[in-house]
C-alpha cells in the first residue's frame, strides 16, 4: 500500500512529456486531461468552483483556470496539478485572454459587467474597465494593442486599448455574443452570437461591418443554430464553428465566409482546441459530457472521449 | 476667423448633444387589487411584484445606453384599490408614450382605450386572459406575459409527449378557475387529449387540517386517468392535492408540473445570471410577472438600442419586425407576433425544485417559427386591431 502510495506519488510529479488537451469540467470542478496521442483521458484533477475559461502562460509552465464560482483565477503548475496561487480576478470571472506580452491577463467578470485585468507577476489587478451587462468573449489583437470584449445582454463589442484601458469603441452585434477572436493578421475581428445565430465580421481599423455568416443545419431548426466557440486553422482560411444545441461544428472559409460543411458532434457543443500539428480539433460537449475529437483534414468526428459533466473550456498543451 | 472658430465649435456641441439625447421615459401603472383570502399563509404575495423586474430590465438598458447616448428614465404610479385609474393613466401618458401596465384586464382596456393612449405603447405585464390576444387586443398593447392558452398548449404538449392521455381535473368555483378550466379543456382538446372525468372543488374546509382524509375521499370517483389537471387560479386549495389523490398519479396545471412564464428553477440558457441579478436586486425569486415586466423593458431597450429612436411608432414597427429578436435566457430568441401583439416564447414547464422540459417540446411543428405551436395561432386568432 505505501509502495504504491509513493509510486503514485512519483508519477504524478514527473513531468509529463506527452501532448495534451486540457478540458474543464464546469459541474464536476475539475480538468479532464487527454492525451493526444491515445486519445484518453489520462487523469482529472480537482479545481475550484464551476471551472471555465482556461489557457496557458506562454513556456506552458503555469496554466490560468477562471473559477467562477470561486471568484477566482486559479494558476496551477501544469506538471503536479497544485494550486500556486489565486490571482484576484473580480466576481464570477468566466473567461479571459492573455495579453501577448504574456503577463497581463484580461478577465470578464461575467455577473459585474466589468472587465478586470490583473498582472500575474505581481497578482495586482491593473484596472477594471466598465463593459456591458455579462461579459464573456474575450480576445486580444496579435500585435497586443486591442483587447475585446463582449456582452451578452448589452449585445456588444467592447474596444479596449491596452494602453490606456479605457474603451475607444463599441460595436452593436447581433443577440448574446459570446467568443471574439481576430484573425491571424489582425486586420479583422469575428465575433460569434448564440441567439442570433451568426457570426460577425469587423475590420479592426474602422470596426465597420464586413460580413454577416449565418448557418442553415439541415433537420434542425434555425433557434437551435447557436454559435459560440471557434478556432481559425493554422493559415487562417478555415474556421471551425461550434453551434451549440445543433451539435454541429461549422467549417467556414474565413475569405469567402462560406459554410463549406458541418460535422455532426457531441450535445451542446461550446468550445475547442487544436492539437499542436492542427491535424485534430478537439470539441468540448456540454450536455452529453463529452468531448469530440475531429480529424481536420477529412472533415469528420473520428472519436468521443468521456469527460466530466458539463465540460466548458479547451486549451492544447504541447 | 474667429468667428468661423466659434461656429464650428458651436456646431461641434450641437452634433454631440445631439447624439447623446435620446431620452427614454418609461412608465409603469399599477392597479392595486384587493386579494381574495387563500388558506396557506406560506406564500405572500410580493409588494414589489413585477416592479422588481422592470428595474432589473432597467439597469440592462442603461448600462448599454451608457455606451450609446441612450438615457432611460422610469417612473411607478401605484392606484390605491378604488382609486381612478383612468385618471392615473392619462397622467402617466402626459409625460411618456411608453408605459407597462400591472394592472387586470378590465383596466387595461379602459386604459388602452383612452384617446391619450392612442399611438402609445402600452405592455401588459400582469393579464393572461386569452382574449386580450384575441377578440379583445387593442393595437396599443403588446403583451409579454403568456396567454392562459399558451401555458396551457405547453402543458399539453408535455402530456403528449410522455404519452399521459387519459386526464382528469379539479377546478375551484370562482369564475377565474372556470375560465382557467375552460382553457385547459380547449388545449386538451387542440392536441386529442381527453379529459375524462372534472369534478368542482368547492369545500370551504380549512384543508390544512384534513387534506388526508378528504381528498382521497374526493378524487376516489374520479376514475382511472393517467394525470390530474388542476385549475385553482387563486392559488388556494391545489397545494394540498399532490400525494393526497387516490389513485397514486401526478399533479399537473397549477400545482405540480406548472407550465409558467419563469420560474426560479430555470438555469440553462445563461437564466443563472437573470435569476442572480434579479435576486441581488430584489432579495427574492423571480416570478412571471416579474419576467414580464423585464421582458417589457429589455424590448424597449432593445428596440431603442436598435433604432436609435424613442418616438413609439418607429420603435413599435422595429418591435413587430422580422428583424427584431429579444434573448430571453430561455434557448431561443423571442419575438412579438406582428398578428396580435403577443411576445413569442418557450414556456418553462416546472416543479420546485426542477426544470421537467420547456415547451415547444420537439416534434410539435410549425410552419413558421415552432413557439408559434404555443397559444393562439393567426388564421384562428380574430384580433382584427393589427391590421390582420
Amino acid at each position: 500500500m505505501k509502495t504504491s502510495l509513493i509510486l503514485l506519488n512519483l508519477l504524478l510529479a514527473t513531468p509529463v512529456v506527452a501532448e495534451e488537451i486540457w478540458v474543464t469540467n464546469e459541474k464536476d470542478d475539475t480538468i479532464s486531461v487527454i492525451d493526444v496521442a491515445t486519445l484518453e483521458v489520462t487523469r482529472t484533477i480537482p479545481t475550484g468552483e464551476r471551472p471555465r475559461g482556461i489557457t496557458f502562460s506562454h513556456d506552458f509552465s503555469r496554466v490560468y483556470i477562471c473559477a467562477s464560482d470561486s471568484d477566482a483565477v486559479q494558476v496551477m503548475d501544469p506538471n503536479t496539478g497544485e494550486i500556486l496561487n489565486d490571482l484576484p480576478s473580480g466576481e464570477d470571472p468566466e473567461q479571459f485572454v492573455l495579453h501577448p506580452d504574456d503577463r497581463h491577463l484580461y478577465i470578464a467578470n461575467e455577473d459585474d459587467a466589468v472587465t478586470t485585468v490583473v498582472d500575474v507577476e505581481t497578482r495586482q489587478v491593473v484596472a477594471q474597465i466598465n463593459v456591458g451587462i455579462e461579459p464573456e468573449g474575450m480576445a486580444v489583437s496579435p500585435d497586443g494593442s486591442t483587447v475585446i470584449a463582449t456582452s451578452e445582454t448589452t449585445n456588444m463589442a467592447h474596444w479596449i486599448n491596452t494602453e490606456t484601458n479605457e474603451i475607444f469603441a463599441n460595436t452593436l452585434v447581433e443577440s448574446r455574443p459570446r467568443h471574439a477572436e481576430f484573425t491571424h493578421d489582425g486586420a479583422a475581428l469575428w465575433v460569434s452570437s448564440e441567439i442570433g445565430g451568426t457570426i460577425s465580421v469587423f475590420d479592426t481599423q474602422t470596426q465597420a461591418e464586413l460580413a454577416d455568416i449565418t448557418f442553415e443545419v439541415q433537420g434542425v431548426h434555425p433557434d437551435r443554430v447557436q454559435p459560440v466557440g471557434f478556432e481559425f486553422t493554422e493559415d487562417g482560411k478555415t474556421v471551425f464553428v461550434a453551434l451549440g444545441p445543433s451539435n454541429h461544428v461549422a467549417v467556414v472559409n474565413a475569405e469567402t465566409y462560406e459554410v463549406e460543411d458541418y460535422i455532426l458532434v457531441g450535445r451542446r457543443v461550446w468550445h475547442m482546441a487544436f492539437s499542436a500539428d492542427k491535424s485534430l480539433l478537439f470539441t468540448t460537449n456540454g450536455v452529453s459530457g463529452d468531448v469530440t475529437v475531429i480529424d481536420v483534414a477529412r472533415r469528420e468526428a473520428v472519436k468521443s472521449i468521456k469527460v466530466g459533466r458539463f465540460p466548458w473550456g479547451a486549451a492544447l498543451r504541447p | 476667423m474667429r468667428l468661423i472658430a466659434w461656429t464650428c465649435t458651436l456646431f461641434y456641441v450641437f452634433v454631440a448633444s445631439a447624439q447623446a439625447e435620446v431620452a427614454v421615459k418609461i412608465g409603469y401603472l399599477r392597479q392595486m387589487v384587493e386579494r381574495p383570502p387563500v388558506l396557506s399563509n406560506l406564500d405572500p404575495v410580493p409588494d414589489d411584484l413585477g416592479i422588481a423586474g422592470a428595474q432589473v430590465g432597467l439597469a440592462d438598458n442603461q448600462t448599454t445606453g451608457g455606451f450609446l447616448g441612450h438615457d432611460y428614465t422610469f417612473e411607478i404610479v401605484d392606484v390605491p384599490v378604488g382609486d381612478d385609474v383612468l385618471a392615473a393613466a392619462r397622467d402617466v401618458l402626459s409625460g411618456t408614450r411608453l408605459m407597462i401596465v400591472d394592472a387586470p384586464a378590465t383596466d387595461l382596456l379602459r386604459i388602452a382605450d383612452l384617446p391619450e393612449a392612442q399611438g402609445a405603447i402600452l405592455f401588459n405585464v400582469a393579464a393572461a386572459e386569452t382574449v386580450l390576444r384575441d377578440a379583445d387586443c387593442r393595437a396599443n398593447v403588446l403583451h409579454t406575459l403568456p396567454s392562459d392558452a399558451m401555458r396551457a398548449d405547453a402543458l399539453m404538449q408535455f402530456l403528449v409527449k410522455k404519452r399521459w392521455t387519459r386526464l382528469a381535473m379539479i377546478s375551484g368555483a370562482h369564475e377565474e378557475d372556470t375560465a382557467l378550466a375552460d382553457t385547459f379543456r380547449a388545449s386538451a382538446e387542440k392536441y386529442g387529449l381527453n379529459i375524462a372525468a372534472e369534478k368542482a372543488w368547492n369545500f370551504d374546509a380549512d384543508m390544512r387540517r384534513n387534506a388526508a382524509q378528504e381528498v382521497p375521499a374526493f378524487t376516489q370517483d374520479l376514475g382511472d386517468h393517467d394525470v390530474l389537471l388542476v385549475a385553482d387560479a387563486r392559488d388556494d386549495y391545489g397545494r394540498y392535492i399532490p400525494y393526497n389523490t387516490w389513485l397514486a398519479r401526478p399533479v399537473a396545471g397549477t400545482e405540480g408540473i406548472v407550465p409558467a412564464a419563469w420560474s426560479p428553477v430555470v438555469e440553462q440558457w445563461g437564466a443563472a445570471q437573470l435569476q442572480s441579478r434579479f435576486a441581488d436586486h430584489a432579495h427574492r425569486a423571480m416570478r412571471p410577472r416579474d419576467y414580464a415586466a423585464w421582458a417589457a423593458m429589455r424590448t424597449l431597450g432593445e428596440a431603442v438600442t436598435r433604432t436609435g429612436a424613442a418616438a413609439p411608432d418607429i420603435l413599435r414597427n422595429y418591435i413587430l419586425s422580422d428583424a427584431f429578436e429579444l434573448a430571453g435566457f430561455k434557448g431561443r430568441a423571442m419575438s412579438f407576433r406582428a398578428w396580435n401583439g403577443q411576445l413569442r416564447q418557450p414556456i418553462p414547464l416546472s416543479t420546485p425544485r426542477a426544470l421537467v422540459a420547456q415547451a415547444p417540446l420537439e416534434g410539435f411543428l410549425h410552419q413558421r417559427n415552432e413557439l408559434d405551436s404555443l397559444g393562439l395561432d393567426q388564421p384562428e386568432s380574430q384580433c382584427a386591431a393589427y391590421g390582420g
